[in-house]
């Protein structure tokens, strides 16, 4: 199995869709009539946060498949989602948070509702490390981590649902400019973001595959020179280990 | 399958009248929450919203301590070999846990709701009871199915006091977020209100959402 084809090209497209979705963002976009040019946050930080829910989601579909398989490559993918979901979201609340000061005078805005269920669902998958790497034995620690990540990805829009119904509207609702209220050429801008964005969050999730797989790899070939004990015992990690 | 579950539930119930293990702790943690808040909040008098938070975070951090001993017997008594060595559905020994998690529940809260009311509650809420255990039920139920999964899940781990709140609470949000919603008009200063059946609906499908996962995912955290 290789985790690593197609890796060059994926790598230069990310760089070419996020570097012209930049410059759009500077040089094309029109500033909001409201916001001005503290708005343009808006196309680093949708983006990051549709990737890492859509990426927490991977990680369910993943789990669902090892589940149904028993194939160690879909728990190690499924790891790989997460782990670079949870560093997206890490981006998403930062950015987030930088925009509700920018543009509501707060660090944290409680009323909006996007922003709390995502640290609501930031907080739960924050548990998914300490989870893994609290079980030692690593069959039982890929089940349930695939158990946690089913239970988790249909965790996501039911808290989304239920959040937004608490809180009572008051601010813009952001998501909602995403659909037809955008004008022509902030969608454009957004699109581009988004794409460059998906392109890049795949390209690393296909890096930490390949690095993984390439440690478990070198560690088999090491193992077949050296013998079982001319090889350091493997330390106790939350990554999948063997495939 | 229902003499499965019932034999199980039996002796969950056995044993917790012989140890007196969870629901005394449960209880009394709930007690002791109540005057914290007190304390805490420094008010005599609880109304509205503010009533409800209190309520709902006490009832489920209380849930947690019940989630925590859950599965504890069977892995160091060896439950879980004699259970899987009998030749009956998996799914049987979820049911019976989340029926045994859920009458705990209901238990604790026959005594923690009354001591509340006694304690903390300002406007009477004795109009609005039927409302209130409408609620308390259908909340019940989605902590009972969380908690038996959460419970299952953690009790393999090593770090399992810590596991099973850091994982339960926020998957429990949207039922805290709906309960305290449904019930906040009926502990209102002026007279309870109406119930909010919307939020009855949200915590309906929590419920048999999660109810639906559970017995679809169950089987993994037993198969050994």
């Amino acid at each position: 199995m290789v985790f690593g084809r197609g890796l060059r090209a994926l790598s230069i497209a990310s760089v070419v869709l996020l570097t012209s979705a930049f410059a759009l963002v500077f040089f094309y976009a029109p500033n909001d009539a409201d916001q001005g040019f503290v708005q343009k946050i808006f196309y680093l930080h949708v983006p990051v946060a549709i990737v890492a829910l859509c990426g927490f989601v991977a990680g369910g579909v993943y789990g669902l498949r090892y589940l149904r398989s028993g194939d160690r490559a879909h728990d190690l993918r499924s790891y790989v989602a997460i782990h670079l979901s949870l560093i997206m979201a890490v981006a998403a609340l930062v950015t987030g948070s930088i925009w509700a000061k920018a543009s509501w005078g707060h660090w944290w805005v409680w009323e909006e509702p996007t922003l709390v269920s995502f640290l609501i669902v930031f907080l739960l998958y924050a548990c998914y490390q300490p989870l893994r790497f609290s079980i030692e034995d690593p069959e039982r620690q890929a089940r349930y981590a695939a158990v946690f990540a089913v239970i988790a990805g249909a965790f996501v829009p039911l808290n989304f649902m239920a959040v937004r119904m608490a809180e009572s509207l008051t601010h813009p609702r952001v998501l909602s400019t995403t659909g037809g209220a955008m004008p022509g050429d902030m969608r454009l801008t957004f699109l581009l973001s988004l794409a460059g964005m998906t392109c890049l969050f795949v390209t690393l999730c296909k890096y930490e595959l390949a690095s993984k797989h390439a440690s478990m790899q070198l560690r088999a070939l090491k193992r077949r020179l050296a013998g079982d004990d001319g090889l350091a015992p493997l330390q106790r990690s939350a990554a999948p280990q063997h495939l | 399958m229902r003499r499965v579950v019932g034999a199980l539930v039996r002796k969950d119930l056995r044993l917790e009248l012989r140890t007196r293990e969870s629901v005394p702790a449960m209880l009394m943690f709930s007690v002791s929450t109540f005057v914290l808040f007190h304390f805490g909040l420094d008010r005599d008098r609880l109304a509205g919203d503010l009533a409800a938070g209190v309520l709902w975070v006490t009832l489920l951090f209380a849930a947690v301590l019940g989630m925590n001993r859950l599965f504890v017997a069977e892995r160091e008594q060896g439950g879980f070999d004699g259970f899987l060595l009998a030749p009956v559905d998996r799914t049987a020994l979820f049911v019976a846990k989340a029926a045994v998690l859920l009458a705990f529940l209901v238990v604790v809260e026959a005594a923690a709701v009354p001591a509340f009311a006694v304690l903390l509650l300002g406007p009477s809420a004795a109009d609005a009871l039927p409302d209130l255990l409408a609620v308390l039920l259908l909340a019940d139920l989605g902590i009972a199915v969380v908690g038996t999964l959460v419970g299952a899940l953690a009790v393999q781990t090593r770090a399992r006091d810590l596991i099973v709140p850091l994982i339960a609470l926020p998957l429990l949000l949207p039922v805290v977020i709906a309960a305290a919603q449904a019930s906040s008009p009926l502990f209102a200063e002026a007279g309870a209100g109406a119930l909010p059946g919307r939020w009855l609906v949200v915590l309906a499908l929590y419920d048999g959402v999660f109810a639906l996962l559970a017995f679809g995912v169950f089987d993994f955290l037993l198969e050994d």
